[in-house]
């Protein structure tokens, strides 16, 4: 099981939108225009395939993707995924939409326009690494930076820095042939940052290697993020690898955009039943923070009220929205308070590390922020309803 | 029913529309097209004779040193001495000079083809229109049997050297220019991507990405040209082009088994040593695996 890292679920993604992609399509058709009309009423792949005997890669996607994000798109495959990144670059050139980066539309840009955007601000990294066999991992690294233009021995050095940052720098001289999986696709990356772009697409990036070799990889390029903070685009069909890289989570269905959300909103609130059957097999206790399921202490379901509905706990704040403490207010009536002397949780807390502790608490546990701000309480009923990832998981929060 | 009289009719204009049309071709690139048919034959001559010059120039046992060296570069040292072996052999025979005049014709033939073939390979694996218009031609070349382009062959350029070359050409080019276009679209279709994904414009990734990915292929087709181009030297020997196939062909007229065998076996060596050294080429090209550094030396490839 893939542990979690504080970019994992973090729900906090600061940084202005860099790509922004609305309408976006791709039907695969000598005349793509009545494939397209059908689409834009909201018609689904089938029906196209059906009626028109026309292929969708792309029924409809659109999305905002911030700065300095991790932007995971997700889905089964025949879902349109690795044809929406594909579109990113151009590598498919859309039937019809909108692709902007930093407000300038990509659909628009002359080959050549492209190909100097492509050299700067993008690099792509393949599911088959797609390394160049009559090369070196050195020359593979280097090759976005010779494409480009830059002198040999420049190139040499941003290429060996490349290798050495994914720990490759002794295989410099070695070809892909005898490199294994998990070195060819560091060697994969080290070809991508060695431009230093702006923008990764990763298509399947660590689809192809074994399960150790791939966790170890998610660590790596959570590793280079945080030193780099790149926008990254991922595209995925393994829900742990979602969750463990996602700063939000695009789902994708039959060519068209389920839900997009953070980690936690998708596990707490799935947008329908294909969304939730994709996350079933996750364990949401590892992933999910006492904060994911804080809420105010009056929305609590279930416990916590009395035979009237009233609340039979109070949550003590301060001006400053500091917790003090927690009030019962007894029975209906007799007026009788007491203050128990409650340990919060900690809102970064992992819900799995709560369980013993929702148990055995009187009342709702409150969670406080590391400063002591009070953020919300959690129910038994909501952490059972959030750890409940089967068919039959009533959603009766958020 | 079909009224014999007609088809007849429709058989003699159809076959006698087949012989005006090319007779009046003929003439017509005769009659207009010397200057050009001049300057064709100048530089195949220019280029067959400067090789032919160049290989009888030297002396014999620098040649059998070069090819030696070659193979045993190439291939081992084993093959190198059958290759000194093979030469010593032919030289004894007394066919050394028919044999590196063979090889001229062989090598001209070969570069000729090659300098046509694989750009016209490359277009056809870019442009669908090109794929359907050289296949066409290829098809053409392939099919037509040899003795029918010697007629207009030495209508255009005479009896010798260079209607022997160019009647080669025509012969052996064929697989240089679809074993170029077959490399080229086979070269895996997500190493074209991270070319373009890495901002390669058109002859970037053609120069970078496809060639380099195509070299097995391409380097089969340099091969199988250059085979060819051997099998075509009797034929080619017919107008003139000399060397071992008009060795050959005194051997028929006289019936002397004797001179048939010992140039027959000179042509049999020397596209061993050819066709060997050539695959060399595509082998490495091929393996870019060091896992097995050493089976170069092994005598016969594979």
């Amino acid at each position: 099981m893939i542990l979690p890292t504080p970019t994992g679920s973090s729900s906090v993604t600061t940084g202005e939108v860099r790509l922004t992609v609305r309408n976006l399509r791709k039907v695969f058709a000598d005349d793509p225009k009545p494939a397209l009309a059908m689409l834009r009423q909201g018609a689904t792949k089938a029906e196209v395939l059906q009626r028109l005997n026309v292929n969708v890669g792309v029924a409809e996607a659109s999305f905002d993707i911030r700065a300095g994000e991790i932007f995971v798109i997700m889905g089964l495959s025949g879902s349109g995924k690795s044809t929406v990144i594909r579109m990113l670059n151009r590598l498919v050139e859309p039937s019809e939409g909108e692709i902007r980066l930093d407000g300038r539309d990509l659909t628009r840009l002359s080959r050549s326009d492209l190909v100097s955007v492509l050299r700067r601000d993008m690099s792509m990294v393949f599911q088959s690494f797609a390394l160049l066999p009559n090369r070196t991992a050195l020359e593979n690294a280097a090759f976005g930076l010779e494409v480009a233009g830059m002198p040999r021995a420049q190139r040499r050095t941003a290429a060996l820095a490349a290798l050495d940052r994914v720990g490759l720098s002794a295989y410099a001289d070695r070809y892909p042939g005898e490199l294994s999986g998990g070195m060819q696709q560091r060697v994969g990356l080290a070809r991508a940052l060695a431009k230093n772009p702006t923008i990764m697409l990763m298509d399947e990036a660590f689809s192809a290697l074994d399960p150790l070799i791939r966790a170890d990889m998610q660590g790596e390029l959570l590793r280079l993020q945080r030193e780099d903070a790149r926008t990254i685009v991922f595209i995925s069909h393994d829900a742990d690898e979602a969750m463990r890289l996602a700063d939000r989570i695009a789902v994708m269905e039959e060519g068209r955009i389920a839900q997009i959300g953070t980690p936690a909103e998708i596990l707490r609130s799935p947008a329908d039943d294909y969304v939730r059957a994709f996350f079933r097999g996750v364990d949401a206790s590892r992933l999910l923070r006492a904060r994911d399921l804080a809420q105010p202490p009056g929305s609590a379901a279930g416990e916590g009220f009395g035979e009237h509905g009233e609340p039979r706990f109070r949550y003590r704040t301060d001006g400053a929205g500091l917790f003090r403490g927690v009030v019962a207010t007894g029975r209906a009536g007799d007026g009788a308070t007491a203050l128990f002397g409650l340990e919060p949780a900690d809102a970064d807390a992992p819900l799995q590390s709560l369980l013993g502790r929702v148990a055995a608490a009187p009342c709702p546990l409150p969670v406080v922020e590391a400063d002591g701000r009070f953020v919300g309480v959690i129910s038994r009923a909501a952490l059972l309803a959030a750890l409940d990832r089967g068919a039959s998981a009533e959603v009766r929060h958020g | 029913m079909v009224d014999l009289l007609s088809v007849e009719w429709l058989s003699e204009t159809i076959g006698g529309g087949i012989s005006a049309g090319s007779e009046w071709l003929v003439n017509l690139i005769l009659d207009h097209g010397q200057p050009v048919l001049g300057a064709i034959s100048g530089a195949v001559d220019g280029l067959g004779g400067a090789l032919d010059g160049m290989l009888l120039g030297v002396p014999p046992w620098v040649l059998a040193l070069v090819l030696g060296a070659t193979a045993w570069w190439r291939v081992g040292w084993r093959f190198a001495l059958f290759t000194l072996l093979a030469v010593g052999a032919i030289f004894v025979m007394g066919l050394w000079e028919p044999t590196v005049s063979t090889l001229g014709l062989v090598l001209a033939s070969t570069v000729l083809s090659l300098a046509a073939g694989i750009p016209l390979g490359i277009l056809m694996a870019r442009s669908r229109i090109a794929d359907g218009v050289g296949k066409t031609l290829l098809d053409l070349m392939q099919t037509m049997p040899a003795f029918v382009y010697l007629i207009p062959a030495v209508l255009f350029f005479g009896l010798g050297r260079v209607p022997g070359i160019i009647a080669t050409v025509v012969f052996a080019m064929p697989p240089a220019v679809r074993l170029t276009a077959l490399g080229i679209r086979q070269v895996p279709a997500e190493l074209v991507e991270a070319g373009r994904a890495f901002g390669c414009r058109d002859h970037q990734l053609l120069l970078k990405v496809q060639l380099p990915n195509a070299l097995p292929s391409i380097m089969a087709g340099v091969n199988q040209t250059m085979m060819m181009a051997l099998s075509m030297i009797v034929v080619a020997s017919m107008i003139g082009a000399g060397g071992l196939g008009n060795v050959v062909l005194q051997g028929i007229q006289r019936l002397d088994i004797g001179l048939g065998v010992q140039s027959g076996l000179s042509v049999v060596l020397l596209a061993v040593v050819l066709d060997r050294i050539t695959q060399s080429f595509g082998r490495t090209a091929r393996s870019r695996s060091p896992a097995s550094p050493r089976r170069r030396l092994l005598p016969w490839g594979r």
